[in-house]
């Protein structure tokens, strides 16, 4: 097996006194999903502000291309073509898809004081770009704000794509959507992958993760679970260990209990 | 809003009725993103309304006398209105903008007519003072994130005070006089305040600024980078940060860029009527911000146009001036200002609903 875009090996975050991330190890291959899968408070927001830069590691290995790395800034990670794409999206609702699309890259033409936004470029390649995920925009003009919500993830992924992300993190794309759209924005998370990119997708649905997933790496508490290729664990045992496995049985149990007392 | 069918209907109504129903509703959603992504149109409706209602109801306002004077009228409130706008759709207000069209005013006469100063020269002191002034607004109210009504409020009532303190002591009256007789007038006259005769009508010289200013506002806003950036730190300067727009740097020279509309409109002003008053620009901003909102800017920031702002400030000349060639009472003036600015805030708001939707 080859080295993977990325790797972490027993990686470890402490906050204070506070232990946020504990021995955690996974790794992201091109053209391969890696799920990130944990209840609140697991550390999965930790891991990734680890791999996208925003946090250094204090403890374990943190590896890009097989070489040890240690990031100062998102701009760091982004680079070395690591882009993440949060739950708010960086997007502004007011502004045409074009214009959000090349925002802070503008493509110029002219010179000096002259040096205008190439605008027909911009469309053109948004349009393109867009069309290579298999987004069908009507129009580019239009505001992202009147964008259904998993038109924006996918703006914002076609986005990362489009300026040389090699590795793609994607917090939670599904959590504020209703079950069409997160198919869509799924679609979309498959699509890059087949496009030769490393995905990290972070999520708390196991229903969401395991289609699209290679790998799964299961927090609880800053701690690692374990982490499987698909080929060694079903939906129903990562369904069962993300809920808590024997504690969700107790609970059943539990909630038994007092059925039968109020039965009764 | 077509998609390809490999692409499942991303906004399926909760209700899946007949394949005709959601074309319509789809069709219906076409036409209002059209109307979202210009903003200036309900200004310009205004605009055609206002010039046909004094077109008919006046004898004079069509006269090319009567066109030359509330043009004149719009000139400088629109170049005013036109900076004010860019600063709102960045998302800031300016309320010492008014007062700092007395303060330019008030720094060019007291340095040509007391110190002696050339009057280039004391443009140019001016204008650095504007420029400072700006700068001060700009980073006061990025350094401490306070809102930017509160901080030009601040500088509002402070450059107020120093108007009329400074002036007092340096002149002994609430006044400066005399700039016809400083060196350098003649030039900077022709520059600033000057008159064409077209077809035997006085035309102020105050006009052509006033479309030179809305051409390059509406250049920058519409073509340049910079412009996309305005649009994005009014809109969510937390997402322009996020994808490397200088937010701060965006921010502090929208605030230079009032303060130098308004040197402009201060020297326009000390150079024609050669007296500068102390008092001069209060309540003025209100104006600037009723133009550019009527324009099409959204208070919340994010949304408007340079055109926009200048057809307000259009608006606002025809009906003022109008109101005077019809011989109505001057206070039906406020009226029709009130209501207007209900309209465009009314507008405004349903547009900025549509294009804020949140759609799941």
């Amino acid at each position: 097996m080859t080295a993977g875009l990325i790797e972490v090996r027993d990686v470890g975050k402490t906050f204070g006194s506070v232990i946020a991330l504990r021995e955690v190890s996974t790794v992201v291959n091109a053209g391969q999903v890696t799920c990130v899968l944990g209840d609140n408070g697991a550390g999965k927001s930790t891991l990734i502000k680890i791999l996208a830069g925003a946090h250094q590691h204090d403890t374990g290995e943190f590896l890009v291309d097989g070489a040890p790395v240690r990031f100062n800034s998102p701009r760091d990670a982004l680079e070395r073509g690591i882009a993440t794409v949060y739950q708010d999206l960086a997007v502004v609702p007011l502004m045409s898809v074009w214009r959000n699309f090349f925002l802070g890259s503008e493509p110029k033409v002219g010179w000096g004081p002259f040096t205008m936004v190439d605008r027909r470029k911009a469309k053109e390649l948004t349009r393109a770009s867009l069309a290579e995920l298999g987004i069908d925009l009507r129009d580019v003009e239009q505001p992202v704000g009147t964008l259904s919500g998993g038109e924006r993830q996918c703006v914002a992924i076609a986005r990362a794509v489009h300026f040389g992300a090699r590795v793609l993190i994607l917090d939670e794309p599904t959590a504020a959507l209703g079950v069409k759209q997160a198919g869509v924005v799924l679609r979309y998370v498959a699509q890059a992958r087949d496009r030769g990119l490393g995905v990290v997708l972070i999520t708390h649905n196991p229903h969401h993760a395991y289609p699209v997933g290679d790998r799964f790496l299961l927090l609880k508490r800053g701690r690692s679970l374990g982490c499987f290729d698909k080929a060694d664990i079903t939906l129903a045992e990562l369904t069962r260990q993300m809920a808590g496995g024997a504690e969700l049985e107790a609970l059943e149990h539990e909630l038994r209990a007092v059925g039968a007392v109020d039965g009764g | 809003m077509t998609r390809q069918t490999a692409v499942p209907d991303a906004a399926a109504a909760p209700a899946p009725g007949p394949a005709s129903a959601g074309d319509e509703r789809l069709a219906r959603t076409r036409l209002l993103n059209q109307l979202v992504v210009r903003p200036e149109l309900g200004s310009v409706l205004g605009a055609v309304l206002v010039f046909v209602l004094f077109s008919v109801v006046t004898d004079r306002f069509l006269t090319p006398s009567g066109v030359a004077t509330w043009l004149d009228d719009s000139a400088t409130l629109g170049i005013m209105a036109v900076a004010v706008s860019l600063l709102m759709i960045g998302g800031e207000f300016d309320l010492s903008a008014g007062v700092m069209t007395a303060s330019t005013s008030l720094v060019t006469a007291i340095f040509a007519t007391q110190l002696g100063w050339n009057t280039w020269a004391a443009l140019a002191a001016s204008l650095v003072f504007a420029l400072l002034v700006g700068f001060l607004n700009g980073w006061l109210v990025m350094r401490t994130g306070l809102p930017s009504f509160i901080i030009t409020l601040a500088s509002f009532l402070m450059l107020q005070g120093l108007n009329l303190g400074v002036t007092r002591l340096m002149t002994g009256t609430v006044q400066v006089s005399g700039m016809r007789s400083a060196a350098g007038y003649a030039s900077s006259g022709f520059v600033f305040a000057s008159t064409m005769d077209i077809g035997g009508t006085t035309i102020q010289v105050s006009i052509l600024w006033w479309l030179l200013v809305t051409a390059v506002a509406s250049w920058v806003l519409m073509r340049t980078p910079f412009g996309n950036w305005i649009f994005a730190v009014g809109g969510s300067s937390a997402s322009a940060r996020a994808v490397g727009v200088p937010v701060t740097r965006t921010k502090i020279l929208l605030f230079m860029t009032t303060a130098t509309a308004a040197w402009l409109v201060g020297s326009i002003n000390i150079l024609r009527f050669t007296t500068a008053q102390a008092n001069q620009g209060i309540g003025l901003e209100l104006q600037f911000i009723v133009a550019a909102v009527v324009g099409g800017c959204l208070l919340t920031g994010g949304f408007g146009s340079a055109v926009g702002a200048a057809v307000g400030a259009l608006i606002f000349g025809m009906a003022r001036q109008g109101i005077v060639f019809a011989r109505w009472e001057s206070d039906w003036f406020q009226l029709f200002l009130g209501a207007m600015l209900l309209a465009a805030v009314l507008v405004n708001n349903a547009f900025r609903r549509r294009a804020e939707r949140v759609r799941r």
